[in-house]
């Protein structure tokens, strides 16, 4: 499963750029409606729901929310790239097949392709954290390490999401996708709410989520509440890419080369 | 002239999930000629491509091209192929030109250079006021110039193309097949599947018959209708009359025939003298025509190659 699949770098670059060149035309709509949701669950549950939540963690609520809303934007941006985005691209498009005629190779297409959601994912998540820096709810210098980590996680969900396409190859499973495994970690790796108070095994389901410790990274890293401890949660993030990321290029390669 | 060969099959095999596509075919093409994988749907002939331009796994045998095995430089041979896949992968998100630029980047071709010979593609086929559009706004025509176009921006040593005519108008295919004529003057390989026996008549310099993942026959096409046919076939409506008792009168006056529904085809020496001799049975349905490949194709499968 982890054996090294063929890739080379220039290559992957030039799957990139060929997004890139596509993103570039409507980007200005694209951030635009990527904004909108994670402003109205700011709105809602940080003033509306904040209102009656004195603090949260020794915090006001809307400061303990803000950061995690970075990261689920973050986490959103890389999945629908790497569902929906990536298996138009596949399979009604046929722009994968047209690559892979050319010197590249269906793993160069694909970690190509990751890439591109891991970068959306820092693009999106860094938008929000610009968003919340003039709303005042980004306490510290800190703060400047976020976007790195928005990358990491970003690269962690774009594999899991490439790695579905490559075990339920099909539009509608995608739906499942979202409803039994993202929205779950958008609700459960404590965004909305800490997650100490849970009885242990939910604790220790969480621990298994991506977006939970990057929740508690850059959390701690707005409001400049930083300790070594947060490198145990980095280290995560780094290992489940370097798991996730050779497992999608070796589904995918199964998928696509026949 | 065509002696050194650019592409060498040996004993190709190709199954996917048990099914075997292509079952043991040997053939060579080599350098400046048109090689055409003429054949119905379902023959092997994609497959066979697929396998050249190393993007299925050759499950058994042997591909080299130029000079390359497929299992050991795939990358290195796909640098100096062009391919026109059978469907139409051109990136519906980018502008005509674009589509050029972006595919010269995975060739390692420098952007002035790239668009140079981009420009140069886009004259060449006759799109180049068309450059800065979509590619949703060109007709099927001209998304398959683009995309042949496209296949050449390496200036590759080979070109190949799967059923590169299917689903045109007839003006959109003779339009495509001028413009590959063109290529082959101009020194380019062709290596093309197809299952329009006229596109293989115009096109190709030499050709197999690939049938249920085999090679029937190979040759010029106008060797193979030399040998399989003749020059001429007569083509009898034969109604209610006896296939047998017909070519029992005429049995000296053919080299050989064929039964295919309620039509006979023979194969004869001299047609006039044949027409004659018909006319005398009072066989009215009769039509003398040329050999085609068509008639090798029926010969050879004994179904034409709209019904299988």
């Amino acid at each position: 499963m982890f054996r090294l699949v063929d890739i080379a770098p220039p290559l992957v670059w030039q799957v990139f750029r060929r997004n890139f060149t596509v993103y570039r035309r409507t980007w200005m709509v694209s951030m635009s409606f990527n904004f909108i949701e994670p402003l109205l669950y700011l709105a809602a549950m940080g003033i509306g729901l904040g209102g009656y939540v004195s603090s949260m963690e020794g915090m006001p609520y809307l400061n303990f929310l803000a950061p995690g809303l970075t990261v689920s934007s973050a986490m959103f941006a890389a999945a629908y790239e790497c569902t929906y985005g990536s298996y138009v691209r596949m399979e009604y498009q046929k722009i994968y097949d047209a690559i892979i005629a050319t010197p590249a190779s269906a793993g160069d297409v694909v970690l190509g392709d990751m890439l591109w959601g891991s970068f959306k994912s820092l693009l999106y998540g860094s938008v929000i954290l610009l968003v919340i820096l003039v709303l005042g709810l980004v306490q510290s210098p800190w703060a400047l390490l976020v976007p790195p980590v928005l990358w990491l996680a970003g690269l962690t969900f774009a594999a899991m999401s490439m790695a579905w396409i490559g075990l339920v190859p099909n539009i509608d499973s995608f739906n499942y996708y979202f409803s039994l495994i993202v929205t779950p970690l958008f609700l459960l790796s404590g965004i909305f709410f800490p997650l100490t108070g849970l009885a242990a095994p939910v604790l220790a389901i969480a621990w298994f989520s991506p977006l939970y410790h990057a929740v508690q990274v850059v959390r701690s890293l707005v409001n400049g509440n930083v300790s070594p401890a947060l490198w145990g949660d980095v280290l995560w993030l780094a290992v489940a890419t370097l798991v996730l990321v050779p497992l999608a290029l070796r589904l995918m390669h199964k998928l696509l080369v026949k | 002239m065509h002696t050194e060969p650019v592409i060498e099959a040996c004993d190709l095999v190709k199954q996917y999930k048990g099914i075997t596509a292509v079952a043991g075919v040997d053939f060579q093409v080599c350098r400046g000629e048109c090689f055409g994988l003429l054949g119905p749907n379902g023959a092997g002939k994609s497959s066979t491509v697929k396998m050249i331009y190393c993007f299925s796994p050759v499950t058994g045998g042997t591909i080299k091209v130029l000079g390359m095995d497929v299992r050991e430089q795939p990358r290195q041979i796909k640098a100096r192929l062009g391919v026109v896949a059978q469907e139409n992968n051109l990136d519906p998100e980018l502008t005509v030109m674009q589509n050029l630029l972006s595919y010269a980047g995975f060739y390692g071709i420098p952007p002035d250079a790239a668009r140079q010979r981009a420009q140069e593609l886009l004259n060449f086929f006759e799109l180049a006021d068309r450059a800065g559009q979509k590619v949703d706004t060109l007709s099927g025509g001209m998304k398959r110039k683009l995309t042949i176009a496209r296949g050449l921006i390496n200036n590759p040593d080979i070109l190949i193309l799967d059923e590169p005519t299917t689903g045109l108008d007839p003006q959109a295919r003779h339009m495509v097949w001028q413009r590959l004529n063109n290529l082959r003057d101009r020194g380019v390989t062709l290596l093309l599947t197809t299952h329009y026996l006229d596109e293989a008549h115009q096109l190709c310099d030499r050709l197999v018959i690939m049938y249920g993942g085999k090679i029937l026959e190979q040759g010029t096409p106008h060797e193979l209708v030399a040998k399989h046919i003749g020059s001429e076939v007569v083509e009898v409506g034969r109604g209610s009359a006896e296939a047998g008792s017909i070519i029992g009168q005429v049995a000296q006056l053919i080299r050989g025939h064929l039964v295919v529904g309620d039509i006979l085809y023979l194969y004869p020496v001299d047609g006039r003298e044949l027409m004659r001799e018909l006319g005398r049975l009072r066989l009215t349905r009769l039509s003398l025509r040329p050999g085609t490949l068509e008639d090798v194709f029926l010969k050879l499968t004994g179904k034409g190659l709209g019904e299988v």
